[in-house]
């Protein structure tokens, strides 16, 4: 037997209401940005744009009000997604608050951080990063060196995050560092803090361009930083559990296959002007590979929407989104044999030009496609 | 699972996990037809789940249909018991009454006057077995007995029958029924498609129980991360297509005849899946699984057969794909979320 359950999920006919009204605020604000930046969508930050969908009300959906929340329901976050998403809207600035840190604070944080963060963050005003990879820690994350060890009033850090997206425009990051070290159990002794990156001292930022030239992620070294016990995130020693627990959220959602869908939408585009069986051939493919994998997501997120954990799910979404995002510059390539283009050209050969140079890093975020195949074994019961 | 979904599911995969034996499989290859177990299928339902059941069946849905349809290709049934669903599933359109017996489809080229059906029907699923065939000519559905009918033998590389089958006016029940056009072709890749999903469902499990019991290097293969990954591949490519095959037959219960996208979404990706698919089963499997003594093949040669019928996927691929282009770039994503 299958080990994995994919009951088809629909969305309320409700959701309807909001993605036409989604549509409109993006017939809107979206002409204005040129289609290359439209491509980089979750990775493309725009305090500006983050901002207007606060005031819409379109971060922090599900959110308790209390805490600038809208207390809508986890479809309605669905489709707001992947309309921002299927559209190339730049969401990245507040991306990780929205999605990760946010619903982090809410299970795990103290009254107080909610209080004080939350509502911010829901506003579209203050962004998140994640401290978890360091230079020989990537994807075996037990290995963690980084210390936070305990002093009057707080602890003190020592240590340096690689590879911290958006760590340069973040407010805070949600920072796994060992609090002690027990060599028989390296998942013990993990723990998660919010360290205050505006104001603390002993933090050094240091961008790391990627291969296309393009700085979004970072080296963050921590030296005799001082973080105060409030800022303490769930139970010392629980970060583990902390994690993995939200890793669900994080390889399901639409942003796990749609990352080239704006290629696909320019290949069309070029294939109108030139038919043929070969293009309506691979198009035809991409729709079918496209639409299975937004209803493996949807049943991913009724799941969630059920509270249940279907970790091992969004495993596989992630893994065979990957693939599907992966394949769409191939497929432009084998298909038009453009030439990708960087800073001119069409539209088409820019966008083409940013997802070849990107997409390696589809499989590595998030989770590296070894790491997930793995999971999806263990769920086989191979391991 | 819907109570009579839990009905069917019990009573297809009890009888076929019982029935088909690989000596019975291996019969049927050397073309013994297992009308016994015909007859159990029949008289548990199966072939008339898209029956209403004023009219003697299930009254199921598509969605209930997947869950006998799967179960056909999971246990690689040598009968033509999904060929059997969407004939009387025509017939009940029709308001033809459903007979008993083996009912086949005739997929062909046929000309339908005064009540005389003539054609060729160049691959019929158990065409020799059959006692009935159902077509669909200019908008009829036509009910014909096929005892007088000429039957050229032939097989595909499962070594299912798919016979030659002419008609020269033919007697025959005919009604108009309000199908598409395209019904055969259409509904025919939706029942093939939702058998290769139930065959790449067995070939995962079967693969990974494999790779739980081989042992080699003083373990079992399944320990080591090259095969892992490649089962992992394996499994996540069956399950794909078990939700594109449920959705598919969803959306073929919700829109009526309106779900061709889906249909034809599905069979494109099942077909490749498959290519992916049987490759990995048999490397995990090494030479044993390229034994006709091992039953891996059974379900891998019939993969490889009905990838092609009523449409290959890169058939389908270039309508849909003709269809989208035309609809311009900006209309896909709207298209794909109205569904």
């Amino acid at each position: 037997m299958q080990p994995f359950r994919f009951d088809l999920c629909e969305l309320p006919g409700e959701t309807e209401g909001l993605r036409e009204e989604i549509r409109i605020f993006l017939a809107e604000e979206l002409p204005k940005i040129p289609k290359v930046t439209r491509a980089q969508t979750w990775s493309g930050s725009d305090a500006g744009f983050s901002r207007k969908m606060g005031a819409k009300g379109w971060i922090g959906m599900t959110w308790p009000k209390q805490y600038g929340g809208h207390e809508r329901s986890f479809f309605d976050r669905y489709v707001m997604l992947e309309e921002m998403l299927a559209a190339g809207a730049p969401v990245g600035a507040h991306w990780i608050g929205d999605r990760q840190s946010g619903p982090l604070l809410l299970r795990f944080g103290t009254e107080e951080q909610r209080q004080k963060i939350l509502p911010r963050v829901a506003k579209g005003e203050c962004y998140f990063c994640i401290g978890m990879s360091e230079p020989d820690s990537g994807s075996d994350l037990a290995a963690t060196r980084t210390r936070a060890d305990k002093v009057d009033g707080g602890y003190k850090v020592n240590g340096t995050k690689l590879w911290t997206s958006g760590a340069h425009t973040a407010h805070y990051m949600i920072g796994l560092f060992r609090t002690n070290l027990d060599p028989q159990n390296k998942h013990a002794g993990l723990t998660q803090f919010l360290v205050d990156l505006k104001n603390t001292d002993g933090i050094t930022i240091r961008p790391i361009k990627d291969l296309a030239g393009n700085a979004h992620f970072n080296e963050v070294v921590f030296q005799d930083a001082f973080v105060p016990d409030d800022m303490m995130v769930g139970t010392e020693g629980g970060g583990w559990g902390q994690v993995t627990a939200e890793l669900a959220f994080e390889r399901s959602g639409p942003e796990r296959y749609l990352s080239s869908f704006l290629l696909m939408v320019e290949m069309i585009r070029e294939l109108e002007k030139q038919g043929g069986a070969e293009g309506a051939r691979e198009i035809g493919r991409l729709v079918a590979h496209l639409v299975t994998l937004r209803q493996m997501s949807l049943s991913v997120a009724g799941m969630l929407e059920k509270g249940e954990n279907p970790a091992l799910e969004a495993s596989v979404v992630k893994d065979l989104g990957a693939i599907f995002e992966q394949d769409m510059p191939v497929r432009a390539h084998e298909l038009l044999g453009i030439e990708p283009k960087v800073g001119e050209g069409s539209d088409y050969e820019q966008v083409l030009g940013y997802l070849t140079q990107t997409v390696p890093s589809f499989s590595l975020r998030g989770g590296t496609r070894e790491i997930l195949r793995g999971i999806i074994a263990r769920g086989l019961g191979l391991r | 699972m819907n109570e009579l979904q839990t009905i069917l599911s019990d009573s297809v995969n009890g009888l076929l996990s019982e029935r088909v034996t690989k000596s019975l499989v291996q019969k049927a290859e050397e073309g013994e037809f297992p009308a016994t177990l015909w007859n159990e299928v029949e008289a548990n339902g199966l072939t008339r789940v898209l029956v209403p059941e004023a009219e003697g069946g299930a009254g199921g849905t598509w969605a209930d249909a997947a869950i006998v349809l799967k179960a056909a290709g999971e246990h690689v049934a040598p009968l033509p018991l999904a060929d059997a669903i969407l004939a009387n599933w025509f017939l009940a359109a029709a308001g033809i009454e459903v007979p008993d017996g083996v009912t086949t489809l005739l997929d062909g080229d046929f000309t339908l006057d005064g009540g005389k059906l003539s054609g060729v029907a160049p691959r019929v699923s158990f065409g020799r077995d059959a006692r009935y065939g159902v077509a669909i000519a200019k908008g009829e559905v036509a009910l014909v007995s096929l005892d007088g009918a000429e039957i050229e033998r032939g097989i595909n590389v499962a070594r299912e029958p798919r016979d030659r089958v002419v008609l020269n006016g033919a007697a025959v029940t005919a009604r108009q029924a309000p199908l598409p056009a395209n019904a055969m072709r259409l509904y025919g890749a939706l029942i093939r498609a939702c058998q290769m999903a139930g065959a790449l469902g067995y070939l995962s499990s079967q693969s990974v129980a494999y790779a739980n019991e081989r042992t080699q290097f003083g373990k079992p293969i399944g320990k080591f991360q090259a095969i892992q990954q490649q089962l992992a591949v394996l499994s996540t490519q069956a399950a794909a297509c078990g939700v594109i095959t449920d959705y598919a037959c969803a959306q073929a219960g919700k829109r009526g005849h309106d779900a061709a996208f889906e249909i034809a979404a599905a069979k494109i990706r099942v077909d490749d899946a498959s290519s992916i698919a049987t490759s990995i089963a048999h490397q995990v499997h090494g030479a044993i699984g390229f034994t006709y003594e091992h039953g891996l093949h059974f379900a891998t040669r019939r993969l490889w057969s009905w990838r092609a019928e009523f449409g290959a996927g890169r058939d389908w691929a270039e309508e849909l794909g003709r269809e989208t282009i035309a609809a311009g770039a900006d209309a896909l994503w709207p298209r794909v979320t109205a569904r």
